[in-house]
Parts: C-alpha cells; sequence; structure tokens
C-alpha cells in the first residue's frame, strides 16, 4: 500500500457521491424541465387541437353537448362541403393569388433596395436605411382609416373604384412586408465579406450581375425567410381585408370564414373550424417543411443589422 | 446648340451628350437610387402620405367639409368611452407583453435545459400557436370560449365550478383576450430568448461556477445581462405590436360587452368603418402615436448603437 492509493481511497467515496449527487439533481432538473415543457406544450396546442376535433363532428353531435374533447362519430362531411363549396374555393383562390403576387412584388423591391442601401453607399442611404426600419413600426391600424379616405377620393377624381376589390390588397399588403424584409435582407447583405464582391468587379461584373450572380446565391438562406415572412403575413393579414373588402367574390379567406360562415347568430361550428384548420394549412405546412428558415426570419429582425 | 455642345464636349472628356447621359446613368450613386425608388414610392405614398393624412383629416368635421381643429380630440376627451379605451389599451398592452416575456423567458430556459436533439422538436411545437394567422385561431378560442358550448366549462364543469362567462363578463373578457393575446404571442418571445441564450458563451457559466455562483446568481449576473439587449427590442416590438392590436379583440368580443373590451385600433374600426365617422376613426387611432414613438425612439437608440458596434 503507497501513500497514492491511500490518498484515492480516501477521496474516492466523497467525490463519487458528489458527482452522484449532482447528476441526481440534473435528472431532477431534466424531469422538471420536461413535466413544464409537457405543460406548456398542452397549452399551445389546445386550440388547433380543438379546431381538428370540431372539424371532425358533424352539428348533431356538436349540439348535443357530450364531451366536447372527443369525436363519437368521425365524419369528414365538413371537409367535403367545404372543399365542394364554390364560395369558399373563391376565397381560397384570392387568398392564394394575393399572397403569392405580395411575395413577387415584395422580393422585387426589397432586393435591390437592401442591395443598393448595404453595399452601395450613397448620400441619405443610412438614414435611408433606418427610415426602412421605422416604417415597419408604423402599425396598419394607424393606416387604414387614412387609405379608406384616400381611395375614396381617388375614385372621386379618376372613377377608378378601389374599394370593394380584392386586388387593392396587392397594393397595400407590400407596405406590411417590404420594410422588414428589406431590414433583413440589408442585414444578410451586409454579413457577405467585401473581398466577394470586389472580387466580381475586378472580374469586369457589373452591379447587376454581383446581385443576380454573388449576392443572391449567397444570401439565399435570408431570401428564403424573408419569403416565408412575406407570405405568411400577406396570408394571415385580416384588417385591410375587412375594412375594404366587402362582397363575397372579393373576400380572402380569414375574412370570408367570419363573415360567410357566421350567419347572424347562427354558427355552424364544425365548418368554421374546418375552414379555420384549412385556412391555418398553408403557413403551418410551409412551417413544418422550413421551420429553420421561419425561424432565422423571425430572430434576424432583431438579431440582426 | 451645337456650339454648345461643343463647348461642353471637352469638359465630359469629348464624349457626346448621349454617352454622356449614359455614362452619367452608370454611375453608382445613380444606379443605387434607382434600385431603391420602388422601395421609396411605395413607402412614401401608402406609408407616409397616409400617416399625415390622417393628422389632416382628424382636424374636419364628420362630413369632412368644415376644419374644426381639435373639436374632435375635445370631443373624445369629453367621453367617457374614450377614457375606457384608453385605460383598456394600456392593460391590455402592458399585462401582455408582461406575460409574454414572463412565459417566453421561462420555456426559452426549459428547452435550453433538455438535451440538444429534443430541442427542435419541442421548439417546433412550441411555435405553432405564432405560425396560424391570428384571425383562424382567435375562431377557435372564440368556440372554446362559447357560451352554452364552451369545452372550458365543460372540463371546470367536472370539479363543480363555473360555468365561467368567458367573453360574457366585461372582466372575463378582458381577462380572455389577454389570455389569447398572450397564447399567440409567449411562443415568439420564447424563440427569441432561446436565441439569446444559445449566444452566451459557456465559458461564462464555467467561470461562475469555479466562482462558486449557485444557481440564482447565475441567472443574475450571467445570463440576464448577456440578453438584456435582446429581451429589451423583443419587448418594446411586442409593446408595439400588442398595443396596435386589432385581430384578437374584433373577433373574440368584437368590443363588448358594452365596448368594455375596445382598445384603439378596434374602437377606431367601429367609429371609422362601420360608424362612417372617418375624420372621428382617424383621431382615435392618432393616440396610439405617443406610445408608439417612445417605443420606437428607444428601439432605434438600440439599433443605432449595435450599429455603431459593427462598423
Amino acid at each position: 500500500m503507497t501513500a497514492a492509493s491511500l490518498a484515492t481511497r480516501g477521496t474516492s467515496p466523497v467525490r463519487a457521491r458528489k458527482l452522484r449527487s449532482i447528476s441526481r439533481d440534473r435528472r431532477w432538473a431534466l424531469r422538471w424541465s420536461y413535466f413544464f415543457l409537457t405543460v406548456f406544450a398542452v397549452f399551445f396546442l389546445m386550440p388547433p387541437v380543438y379546431m381538428l376535433i370540431t372539424s371532425l363532428k358533424t352539428s348533431a353531435e356538436i349540439s348535443a353537448a357530450t364531451n366536447p374533447w372527443w369525436v363519437g362519430h368521425p365524419t369528414l362531411a365538413n371537409y367535403v362541403e367545404l372543399l365542394t363549396s364554390p364560395q369558399y374555393l373563391t376565397y381560397f383562390r384570392n387568398s392564394a393569388v394575393v399572397s403569392v403576387v405580395v411575395v413577387a412584388v415584395t422580393m422585387l423591391i426589397s432586393v435591390p433596395a437592401a442591395f443598393a442601401l448595404s453595399r452601395m453607399r450613397f448620400w441619405g442611404s443610412v438614414a435611408l436605411a433606418t427610415g426602412v426600419f421605422l416604417t415597419y413600426l408604423i402599425p396598419e391600424t394607424l393606416l387604414f382609416i387614412p387609405l379608406f379616405k384616400m381611395f375614396a377620393v381617388i375614385n372621386e377624381y379618376t372613377g377608378i373604384e378601389l374599394i370593394n376589390r380584392w386586388w387593392v390588397l396587392l397594393l397595400l399588403y407590400p407596405t406590411l412586408t417590404v420594410p422588414f424584409c428589406t431590414w433583413i435582407m440589408i442585414g444578410y447583405f451586409a454579413s457577405i465579406p467585401r473581398e466577394l464582391d470586389e472580387a466580381a468587379l475586378i472580374d469586369g461584373a457589373n452591379y447587376r450581375q454581383i446581385l443576380t450572380r454573388v449576392f443572391i446565391p449567397v444570401a439565399l438562406p435570408g431570401l428564403i425567410a424573408a419569403t416565408i415572412f412575406a407570405f405568411t403575413v400577406s396570408w394571415a393579414q385580416f384588417l385591410y381585408p375587412l375594412a375594404f373588402t366587402t362582397s363575397a367574390d372579393q373576400l380572402v379567406l380569414p375574412v370570408g370564414i367570419i363573415t360567410s360562415l357566421i350567419k347572424g347568430d347562427v354558427f355552424n361550428w364544425g365548418q368554421i373550424m374546418t375552414g379555420a384548420l384549412l385556412g391555418a394549412a398553408p403557413p403551418l405546412i410551409i412551417y413544418a417543411f422550413l421551420m429553420d428558415y421561419y425561424i432565422a426570419g423571425l430572430t434576424a429582425g432583431a438579431t440582426k443589422g | 446648340m451645337a456650339h454648345a455642345a461643343l463647348e461642353r464636349a471637352p469638359i465630359a472628356g469629348g464624349v457626346r451628350p448621349r454617352a454622356l447621359f449614359v455614362r452619367r446613368m452608370q454611375r453608382k450613386s445613380v444606379i443605387a437610387f434607382a434600385m431603391t425608388l420602388p422601395l421609396l414610392l411605395l413607402i412614401a405614398l401608402l406609408v407616409l402620405y397616409p400617416a399625415f393624412y390622417s393628422i389632416r383629416l382628424a382636424v374636419l368635421n364628420k362630413s369632412m367639409e368644415r376644419f374644426v381643429g381639435f373639436g374632435n380630440f375635445l370631443f373624445l376627451f369629453k367621453r367617457e368611452t374614450f377614457w375606457m379605451v384608453v385605460q383598456q389599451s394600456c392593460i391590455f398592452a402592458i399585462t401582455a407583453v408582461i406575460f409574454k416575456a414572463l412565459i417566453g423567458f421561462i420555456v426559452a430556459h426549459f428547452v435550453h435545459n433538455i438535451p440538444a436533439r429534443g430541442q427542435r422538436k419541442w421548439r417546433g411545437m412550441l411555435l405553432v400557436p405564432w405560425v396560424i394567422p391570428p384571425a383562424m385561431s382567435c375562431l377557435a378560442w372564440l368556440w372554446l370560449f362559447d357560451p352554452s358550448y364552451s369545452a372550458f366549462n365543460w372540463i371546470l364543469d367536472l370539479f363543480k365550478v363555473g360555468p365561467i362567462p368567458w367573453t360574457g363578463d366585461a372582466y372575463w373578457a378582458r381577462f380572455s383576450v389577454i389570455l389569447v393575446n398572450i397564447w399567440i404571442g409567449a411562443p415568439f418571445f420564447m424563440i427569441m430568448y432561446l436565441a439569446a441564450l444559445k449566444s452566451v458563451p459557456e465559458q461564462l457559466y464555467e467561470a461562475a461556477a469555479i466562482d462558486g455562483a449557485n444557481w440564482w446568481q447565475r441567472l443574475w449576473y450571467v445570463t440576464l445581462p448577456m440578453m438584456r439587449n435582446i429581451m429589451a427590442i423583443t419587448a418594446l416590438f411586442s409593446l408595439i405590436v400588442t398595443f396596435a392590436n386589432f385581430d384578437i379583440v374584433r373577433i373574440l368580443t368584437a368590443g363588448g360587452p358594452i365596448d368594455k373590451t375596445h382598445v384603439f385600433a378596434t374602437w377606431a374600426f367601429r367609429i371609422g368603418i362601420e360608424g362612417g365617422d372617418l375624420p372621428l376613426g382617424a383621431s382615435v387611432s392618432l393616440f396610439m402615436v405617443p406610445i408608439l414613438t417612445v417605443a420606437a425612439v428607444f428601439i432605434l437608440r438600440d439599433v443605432h448603437r449595435r450599429a455603431g458596434e459593427m462598423s
């Protein structure tokens, strides 16, 4: 027996006990984490799950006031009825057309602008970048009344009717999407090393080529994030279509479901929930497949730039 | 004319006016300005112009023919409903933001705690409320709060509690709209805080552990100072969005019962679009400007500071 082995025998049980207690603490911390995460997940997922449950019920079962959290006789009747109703398909088509066109317009406006603001310093470009960010902070709830009056005045002078036309949303939605997309694209473009565009300049590329051949491919993740943002914002927008469109054939999905499926005081909840779930599906599907880009876009607004 | 062109030609280095024009168009600042022009037009015509136009509208009478100065504002000050809307908007925004921040912070820590390979799945599930369009999820909440078929009251009934008038009673209705706002917004805070937590260098915690810091001290002296910036900017962003919120109150209560849950946006809509009094509606929505400006100034200061650090 040497002194060394005595020493190890002396210390090891203490250390082992300490280690064991640390690992036990960690295990408990982990269990509590999972427990509370489950509680929060139940809270966060309950409304969409309840949408699904109700959408599978018949009106008779809903009004029978049985256990609302359980489907006695699941049926797809609500889905069939909505997907064959020309009215609902009109809303869906309006929403899809508006969102896709707005995404395209947003990208065409914000990508060149972000490139110019982040790379081609010109008089006032820094102030302009800040200004773009500030316009993002102006809420649509401040603008809908003056816009309403502006459209009425335009109609008075030119005879062009802008109210109750779905395509007027194509003018309005970019005001919500362009500032933020420009802002996050400025952030992404600014993070591209200058050597890259200098090399392209030396090779004789002009600005258009630098943008399309260098910047867009390199900043593609940012571009995807901005696209997703623009799409979800235009798909979800509720105030502008509610204020500016009224006839059934001009409505987009969120307003259409609320105004047409709620007839007077009669709520057909099975169909409303089905419509809402189908309306929530496109953003959810995009999110399911492109979650990382979606989250990158969310956090980019505050962490980049 | 020819003489003038000849006079100018040597200055431009011997090129003809047309070529001069082309060259000038190829100058960097001109190209850059052309690239930002659509953005500028959009912002000027559809954001800045309406913003100032609403000030112009606010000083007109209902038929928009006569200048009434501050008449609309003075009229609002005399109405009890207006002060209730001011109070309700502030309660709504401040309570909702505090709870969103708190829940987001707590959930972010739990997600950060669990092993890395499970985090993605949990994060994905917990962000779902933010992804669903608010108008759609509010319909689900409206159905959950239904006066006669409320699924919550059904559960509460099992414990012989209730029924709770979720949207029927003024105080419960205020609670409900705030609850739904927290439900929608908390995941956003969670994502932001999680990103902030991930950016705290591990060495700082190791150093703190060596110095004998306990759990609370690590949170207070390491995590919070490192996250302070993102926490502040997220809260300010959310304050703006929450204060100007329209969808939730509109769908859940439409301002009722007896205007007790109106916020600025929904009341402005009720007066301006549904009531047909655009100037008064514009005046109501203009009252959002002061608080939005304060929040914007603070955000801008942060953005500027960060821009200063970058360059």
